[in-house]
């Protein structure tokens, strides 16, 4: 109960801030500082956000399963590379400064060129979540399973462990804090990584979407668009938060006892 | 005859001798302790005769098998508890069973009758977190006795505890002891825990490593309460204290 309260108040300066920006922005819109058709003011992006209702939500299904999809096969490969790398140490050396390549590669410079590779379906989106994804969630999984102490193995070990059960009893519970970690800046980054990847070529999704909609010099409904995936890719958020709460209770058990 | 007994173990590191000739041996039901001031070699010992180094010459024997660099035939313990924190006390506590083919729910079966004789009974099912040091070492300890067919080391296994829990932790130990006759090499560097808790104590000396004297102690089990401050112990004390 007492935490529950605790919990309120420490989120309450959050919404009074977010608040006050919206105020503030709807009056600087209402008092004609800023004109209409530079920023709309909240009120109109709502109103335009219920007046493309149907049309956002038709869209959105397709940024969704292009997010969905690879974020993913973003874990997936994550996975795979990271465990093997972990296993072979020489495959370590060899590509983890590829792994950060990959983080470099500027996003929208990419989007284009992989549409001309995969065409104007789904699949360069996908793989452009993808590309954005697994270097947060490869990192995350690396970080964790080397944070494993050699004491802990040795122990295993002495209990007549083999390789398969060190791996399932303690590298990959212990990996899956900063998996999540991992994961959840990947889920930030995965509904915006869609998104790019639709202004640049496509028929349908949020992206393509906005870009028709500033053509027509639909601000309110473009910013409407932009709110919507920012809800989105918070739901996203809250959504690994409550899976890594279901995966690690022990995590749970942790921080209660540090509060004792 | 012998439970554990090591044959002229070598073992260097870059070209280093860290431990050389050692010979030693535990009985049945007996309680051994290895004393040593640090980097006298105690825990390269623990990790041949674990099985989890190979010497350069000398092998390990587990009554007459040959387990010279085979992990999980002798259980052993360290300074820190390693208990999981994402398992569960009971998991963590079974999982020398869950390893040896066991299904997780028998191997919760098997061990949970044994909390009480542990005093940790009520903590199966919480996470080592909620644990205090002194119930997790217990924790440990009972892990290791899962681990083990009889036989177990233990790398100064109480010396993270405060004196107080430490003196508590003891006593229970010497009583759990009693009850479940496990062979146990003890390493500590602690003359006062040895001398209290061990029926042998081999002194390791110098530098590389070698075994210097074997001290026999008499007094009978268990032990009396104010053993640690009876003169016999005093000379024991001494005896050891003129030999580091």
């Amino acid at each position: 109960m007492k935490r529950k309260s605790q919990n309120i108040t420490n989120k309450l300066p959050a919404a009074i801030a977010l608040l006050a920006i919206l105020v503030f922005w709807q009056l600087a819109a209402m008092s004609g500082i800023v004109p209409h058709y530079m920023l709309p003011s909240p009120v109109a992006v709502f109103g335009a956000f219920v007046a493309n209702f149907s049309n956002i939500m038709a869209n959105s299904v397709f940024t969704l399963q292009e997010t969905f999809f690879g974020l993913l096969l973003g874990i997936l490969l994550s996975f795979i590379t990271a465990t093997v790398m972990d296993r072979f140490d020489i495959l370590n050396k060899a590509f983890s400064p590829l792994i950060i390549i990959t983080q470099t590669i500027p996003t929208i410079a990419i989007a284009p060129i992989l549409v001309l590779w995969f065409g104007y379906g789904m699949a360069p989106k996908i793989v452009l979540v993808i590309l954005t994804t697994y270097f947060p969630i490869t990192i995350g999984l690396l970080g964790g399973y080397k944070s494993v102490d050699q004491e802990s193995i040795d122990l295993m070990r002495a209990m007549g462990a083999s390789r398969v059960d060190i791996f399932r009893h303690l590298k990959f519970p212990q990996a899956l804090p900063q998996f999540f970690s991992g994961l959840k800046v990947a889920a930030s980054y995965a509904v915006v990584g869609a998104v790019v990847a639709e202004w640049l070529g496509g028929f349908s999704g949020l992206g393509v979407m906005m870009t028709r909609m500033q053509k027509a010099y639909a601000f309110d409904a473009m910013f409407a668009i932009i709110i919507f995936i920012v809800v989105i890719s918070l739901l996203l958020l809250l959504l690994v938060h409550v899976v890594s709460r279901a995966v690690m209770p022990w995590q749970q058990a942790r921080i209660i006892e540090r509060e004792k | 005859m012998s439970l554990i007994r090591t044959e002229n173990i070598t073992k260097s590191y870059s070209d280093k001798t860290v431990i050389e000739d050692i010979n030693i041996h535990v009985d049945k039901g007996e309680i051994v302790s290895l004393l040593g001031v640090s980097g006298s070699g105690k825990t390269t010992l623990f990790h041949v005769i674990a099985g989890l180094s190979k010497p350069d010459s000398g092998c390990v024997l587990l009554g007459d098998e040959d387990v010279t660099n085979k992990p999980g035939k002798i259980a052993y313990m360290l300074q820190k508890d390693l208990l999981m924190q994402h398992k569960k006390v009971i998991d963590n506590v079974s999982l020398p069973l869950v390893l040896g083919g066991m299904s997780k729910a028998e191997a919760r079966a098997k061990a949970d009758p044994l909390f009480a004789e542990f005093g940790i009974d009520g903590s199966q099912m919480k996470y080592p977190s909620q644990l205090s040091g002194g119930m997790r070492q217990r924790a440990a300890l009972l892990r290791t006795y899962l681990a083990s067919n009889g036989t177990a080391l233990l790398d100064e296994p109480f010396s993270a505890l405060d004196t107080i829990t430490k003196s508590s932790i003891h006593k229970w130990y010497l009583d759990i002891m009693e009850k479940i006759q496990l062979a146990t090499l003890f390493v500590t560097h602690d003359i006062d825990e040895a001398i209290l808790l061990s029926d042998r104590i081999y002194i390791l000396q110098g530098q590389p490593g070698k075994i210097g004297e074997e001290i026999v102690i008499k007094e009978k089990k268990p032990r009396a309460e104010d053993f640690s401050l009876s003169s016999e112990f005093l000379e024991y004390k001494k005896r050891i204290m003129s030999m580091l």
